[in-house]
């Protein structure tokens, strides 16, 4: 049992993850908020992405769970959009880590696609009203900033040094 | 190394999937219950106690920026607010002793009429703490909590009128909608002549809509809605907007009203809780 993730130190990622959760709850003038990026969601894919076996499904849907509470959304609904997420980052988590920056950025789109795809498809089903245009917003910029954040993630001390 | 997570994968427990599975089952469970019938506010307001020090946190800059603002400005700044505030206060205590004067004599007549006195309700002033993430709900989280006595569905109003109400009271804050919540709607009447109607939120923060007044209804711009207090849940009497927009359509079964909601509802900074008397819950909001 001597995984990789085993030799990861758990307080950068978990600090990261809660600055993520204060910047997703920070607030933003009126015309800039259709346009928060999903900070979590960009967060946990990375950490899912180089730490799959500690940070996996579970470790997202937790956090999920909080991001319901902090934004007043359903329980559960980004805790179920945040593990689909994550369950696709782990899964193919080796071919993604090969990825060069710009492809990553790309699959950072398409994975908050589907995360937002899930909180849209939940309002609908649940009967919560929400204007479908501005909603792909966050897509966008999340996928922008994906180089930034993969920059500032990478740069934490979260790998232990070999032999310690 | 690659190949040897990949080993560990299958010696190690249930796969992603199956968990994944799982997790799914377990969330659509939860949301089911969570949106048919309100059981899981305990567990909300667990994990809500554990967020509330992130959102103080979130807020601070804002808090010390208006402290620091406070405290720097000039001397030459704060001698004009000070004359100014005087002479507010000077206008203010004016109305205010005709105000006394209009209670006592109200009192005077409700005896007369052998009716119950109204009791002037139960305020307490809030601090806005955040204003929601999700740009489609109008709603903000306040710093007080049930450790204050806040309840569900306690309304809320500034110097102006009504705010909103607490959907969702925590230990230490609540979450609260505000009146322009698309989702949310308002017994009122018309201050003018009594006419009872819904005003519901349209989700802009400068528009309410009356959709169900009927053609000949007796309406016009410039027209003071006041809360009914027939709902229930907010009191009577408080302002909520005014009439700015009465289209007749011959063609259409009610008129296309709109109102101007009487506060700027973006621009709350402070509200105050309402313990209407009236309320049978709120007769010892402390007990909570």
């Amino acid at each position: 049992m001597t995984s990789r993730d085993r030799a990861s130190r758990p307080v950068p990622v978990i600090a990261s993850v809660i600055v993520a959760m204060m910047l997703a709850i920070a607030p933003l003038p009126d015309a800039l908020q259709p346009f928060r990026p999903d900070w979590v969601a960009l967060t946990l894919i990375y950490w899912a992405m180089n730490l799959p076996r500690t940070y996996g499904v579970g470790f997202a849907w937790l956090v999920g769970l909080v991001l319901d509470v902090a934004q007043g959304t359903l329980l559960a609904q980004h805790a179920l959009a945040m593990s689909l997420v994550i369950y696709l980052t782990a899964k193919f988590h080796l071919q993604l880590r090969v990825f060069p920056v710009l492809q990553m950025a790309a699959t950072a789109f398409a994975l908050l696609s589907v995360y937002r795809f899930v909180l849209f498809w939940i309002n609908g089903v649940a009967g919560i009203d929400a204007s479908s245009v501005t909603y792909w917003g966050p897509v966008i910029t999340g996928a922008m900033l994906w180089p930034l954040i993969a920059g500032i993630l990478g740069s934490l001390p979260y790998r232990r040094v070999a032999g310690t | 190394m690659a190949a040897g997570t990949d080993n560990q994968h299958t010696a190690r427990g249930p796969s992603y999937g199956l968990r994944f599975l799982a997790l799914l089952i377990v969330s659509i469970v939860v949301l089911v219950i969570d949106h048919r019938d309100h059981h899981l506010d305990a567990v909300r307001r667990a994990i809500g106690a554990g967020v509330y020090p992130l959102r103080v946190i979130v807020d601070a800059p804002v808090s010390l920026w208006s402290w620091a603002d406070g405290s720097l400005a000039e001397r030459q700044e704060l001698e004009l607010e000070n004359s100014r505030m005087q002479a507010e206060r000077l206008l203010t205590f004016a109305r205010l002793q005709r105000y006394a004067a209009l209670e006592a004599e109200n009192a005077r007549l409700r005896a007369m009429l052998e009716a119950k006195s109204r009791v002037t309700d139960r305020v307490r002033v809030a601090e806005l703490m955040s204003v929601s993430a999700n740009p489609y709900r109008h709603s903000i989280v306040i710093d007080k909590g049930t450790r204050d006595g806040v309840y569900n569905g306690q309304s809320m109003i500034d110097a102006n009128g009504v705010v909103g109400q607490v959907i969702e009271a925590g230990l230490l804050s609540s979450d609260c909608v505000l009146i322009s919540d698309p989702d949310h709607a308002l017994p009122v009447e018309v201050n003018r002549n009594g006419l009872r109607t819904i005003a519901v939120g349209t989700g802009e923060y400068d528009r309410l809509d009356l959709p169900f007044l009927p053609n000949n209804a007796d309406i016009q711009p410039g027209d003071l809605l006041v809360t009914s207090g027939l709902g229930g849940s907010f009191p009577a009497g408080y302002p909520v907007a005014v009439v700015t927009e009465v289209t007749r359509a011959p063609a259409e079964p009610f008129a296309a009203v709109s109102a101007q909601p009487s506060t700027r509802l973006n621009q709350v900074r402070e509200v105050m809780l309402v313990w209407s008397n009236r309320d049978g819950a709120a007769e010892t909001p402390d007990d909570e």
